[in-house]
């Protein structure tokens, strides 16, 4: 089997693990981190030491991190948050049409709440520019919320550059970095970002940890959506999980000391496969060889319908658009999104790599695709081989 | 080795736990949202706990949605299914924890009558009192704990099923203290949605369910994906999953020995208790959960207490963790009349399975030396 879907989720790294262990099953270990005794106590210091580390990879304060259960819910917390805190009625949202679900559908659901939305449409290199989302803006603009990285193609918006600009305008700006922490660097001191969703198990971290950056100067006011004993300053109620909020820690730790050499390691495996896949005629390439993070690579490949393709690959794991709206089985909204037609939309696989993926299995997997895809071809009565 | 009696704040995980959720943190485990193999190996494990906590909560399996703990099942509960309705009124034990207070506290905002529902100092609700509540308008929710988190009060809430489904509204049961410490069975007592988490009964943190019967009308709290039902997004947590379903079922199998067990041990230290001048158990008589004892020692500062106890390496509460360190006495037993010097003194000893009669002796022994040699001084 080889695992190519890094983009989904990731494998938990052996030393998360490691460091993960003692919190389940250390005698000492246990205690509620809200706790007044010695055990609450350890617990309490475990969660701040990964709060430093957390921190550290985004370049922010300790304090500015608020732990979730995950980044669909550090979205939803940042973008109804902000808006509820500010008041709804009347205000405009700037986002695009390449957002995860998490975001997309919590703009929805604020719709009926009477927010106004704009969703931006990707330039054809599959990018949102700066100048789209300013052109966007209206007098009672209240946030933009927009991905660092896209998580079908790995596109790289300029999050960087808008930032100050919209700091300028006095627009509020989240942006979903879930697909951008620990693959490209982030400052978060020198970027004046107001919030920003990250989560564990994209970086070989646990699943069900996240964290929203809140920041404190100027400071970013949230209404809390989950309510009760007042934990992380008011803004996220619920016991911590001492285990995987360690485990995140880490897992950011480790991202960071590892990302200059995997950064260079994983655009080498992109290309080599990308190169590989292009003894098949008429493929296309829906992630930008620029502006793209390292570790994905996203194939149009015609008449290859991707589901099928996907089912002829059956020792190689990779998914057609993302895990999320895999199991609703429409044709991945991005990459219309980027112009190709709904034939070449379903016709696509996402291949994303990671730490623990080999040249090996790099070129066994170019194999095994060309090969389905040489097959699907030539059973298909539509496939026209000359055209 | 610290002696715990804090387990209503949390307990250890068990080891036989630990075991179920290792291949979940070791192994190639995917995404439970993907199609290919290793995400369905995933979903066959998370439908797996579902079963495995539906048998010990008396529940259908698909009634069973995953969320990040009890405080999250309640504000979904809460949210959820107000969420859309015409504003009219929730109701809401003045007992009840945190997670339900705030959340219906913070209903108000959005229109909603947020009424108490009035508890006696027994802990226990006064039924025609809130007959007569509930008759007075419209009612959506009514959001009521099983066992009570500080006191230990098991309430009777399917006295309350009824007149609340008379009144047209839904009822919410807040039953993480009772999972695993007395018998559940959602089906029989016909409450509408329930809240569980796993780190109460030996299982990972971070992870609970709220049960909701199919013909509740629930708004999702996160918005963003199709994972359970739409109505809860998110990638899975698959080896917490794991762990609660584990926990689920062990807590079902040694649910009696395990109520004998920690009754023995309360019984043991009431019995110590009241031998010890100016004691004061809380809702003493009532009918309670087999763990908890919640006391005041006449002229002591409970947080002074715990901290002397700390020291001496025993691990109790003065209430609810997460209002720890507020330095404000418990609004549960202020909700139950107790006067306020007298909830200021509150010490809550939680049993678990692994405790001990030995470590209830030296408990015992570690008070009376606070209380007697500290008595002149510590005395307001
Ligand atoms: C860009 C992006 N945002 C948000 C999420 C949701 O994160 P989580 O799985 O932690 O809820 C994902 C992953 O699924 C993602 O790729
Ligand atoms: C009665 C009650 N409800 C809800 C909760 C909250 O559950 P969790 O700690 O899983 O957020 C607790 C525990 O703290 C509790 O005792």
């Amino acid at each position: 089997m080889i695992y190519l879907d890094y983009a989904a989720t990731t494998p938990l790294d052996p030393r998360v693990r490691d460091a993960m262990l003692p919190w389940l099953d250390a005698e000492t270990h246990f205690g509620n981190p809200a706790s007044d005794h010695a055990m609450g106590r350890s617990a309490r210091a475990a969660v701040e030491q990964a709060r430093t580390e957390v921190a550290a990879l985004l370049g922010c304060g300790p304090d500015e991190i608020v732990w979730t259960s995950g980044a669909t819910e550090s979205n939803n917390l940042a973008i109804k948050g902000a808006l509820e805190f500010r008041g709804l009625q009347g205000a405009h949202l700037v986002t695009s049409r390449i957002e995860h679900k998490a975001v997309l559908d919590t703009c929805r659901y604020l719709e009926t709440q009477g927010l106004r939305v704009t969703y931006l449409t990707p330039q054809a290199d599959g990018l949102i520019a700066a100048e789209q989302v300013l052109a966007a803006l209206r007098p009672e603009t209240a946030m933009v919320s927009l991905m660092w990285v896209n998580n079908e193609t790995g596109a790289i918006n300029p999050v960087a550059a808008l930032a100050s600009q919209l700091r300028e305008r006095g627009v509020l700006f989240h942006v979903d970095a879930v697909q951008a922490a620990g693959k490209l660097a982030i400052d978060l001191a020198q970027t004046p970002i107001d919030l920003l969703s990250v989560s564990g198990h994209k970086l070989y971290g646990p699943k069900g940890i996240g964290a929203l950056f809140v920041r404190k100067r100027p400071r970013a006011r949230l209404a809390p959506q989950i309510h009760g004993g007042g934990h992380e300053q008011g803004m996220r109620s619920g016991t911590l999980a001492t285990q995987q909020i360690v485990g995140c820690g880490m897992a950011f730790r480790l991202a960071g000391e590892a990302m200059a050499d995997e950064a260079h390691r994983l655009l080498a495996l992109r290309e080599r496969l990308w190169t590989a896949l292009q003894v098949l005629p008429r493929i296309y390439r829906n992630s930008p060889a620029e502006a793209g993070v390292p570790g994905i690579l996203n194939v149009s490949f015609d008449g290859a319908e991707g589901e099928s393709l996907r089912a002829m690959l059956p020792a190689l794991m990779v998914s057609s658009g993302s895990a999320c709206s895999s199991a609703t089985r429409e044709p991945s909204y991005v990459l219309r999104a980027l112009g190709r037609d709904d034939e070449l939309a379903g016709s696509s696989l996402r291949l994303s790599m990671g730490r623990f993926t080999t040249s090996a299995q790099v070129d066994a997997a170019a194999a095994q695709v060309v090969e389905a895809v040489t097959r699907l071809r030539a059973w298909s009565p539509l496939w026209d081989a000359a055209a | 080795m610290p002696v715990y009696f804090d387990n209503n704040a949390t307990t250890r995980l068990d080891p036989r736990v630990l075991e179920a959720m290792l291949p979940y943190l070791s192994g190639p485990y995917g995404n439970a949202s993907s199609l290919h193999r290793f995400g369905r190996a995933a979903r066959d494990a998370v439908e797996r706990a579902r079963e495995q906590l539906a048998m010990l909560a008396g529940c259908q399996s698909r009634e069973i949605i995953w969320t990040s703990g009890g405080t999250e099942s309640d504000n979904l509960a809460l949210k959820g299914v107000t969420e859309g309705a015409l504003p009219t009124r929730v109701l809401y034990g003045a007992t009840e924890h945190p997670a339900v207070l705030e959340t219906a506290e913070a209903l108000r905002a959005r229109g909603w009558g947020v009424e108490t529902v009035a508890i006696g100092r027994d802990g226990l609700i006064d039924g025609p009192r809130f007959e007569r509540q509930l008759a007075a308008g419209p009612v959506r929710l009514v959001s009521l704990m099983r066992v009570n988190n500080e006191t230990g009060v098991i309430q009777d809430v399917a006295r309350a099923v009824d007149p609340v489904h008379a009144a047209g509204g839904w009822l919410h049961v807040d039953a993480v203290q009772a999972l695993g410490k007395i018998p559940l069975d959602f089906t029989a007592l016909r409450a509408d949605l329930m809240s569980v988490s796993s780190h109460k009964i030996y299982g990972p943190k971070g992870i609970g369910a709220l049960i909701v019967r199919a013909d509740v009308e629930l708004a999702p709290l996160h918005h963003g994906g199709v994972q359970e039902r739409g109505l809860r997004g998110g990638t899975e947590n698959v080896a917490s999953i794991v762990g609660f379903g584990a926990a689920a079922e062990l807590a079902l199998q040694e649910l009696d020995a395990r109520a004998a067990h920690t009754q023995s041990l309360r019984e043991q230290l009431e019995s110590g208790l009241r031998s010890l001048p100016g004691v004061q158990i809380f809702a003493d008589g009532a009918p309670k959960a087999p763990n908890t004892v919640q006391f005041a020692v006449a002229g002591y500062h409970g947080e002074a207490l715990l901290m002397q106890l700390d020291r001496k390496g025993f691990a109790v509460s003065s209430g609810s963790a997460c209002s720890s360190g507020k330095g404000e006495p418990s609004h549960v037993l202020l909700g139950m009349g107790i006067a306020y010097e007298v909830a200021d003194g509150a010490v809550r000893v939680s049993f678990g399975k692994d405790n001990s009669a030995a470590e209830v002796e030296q408990f015992l022994a570690a008070l009376a030396a606070i209380t007697q040699a500290a008595m002149p001084a510590m005395q307001p």
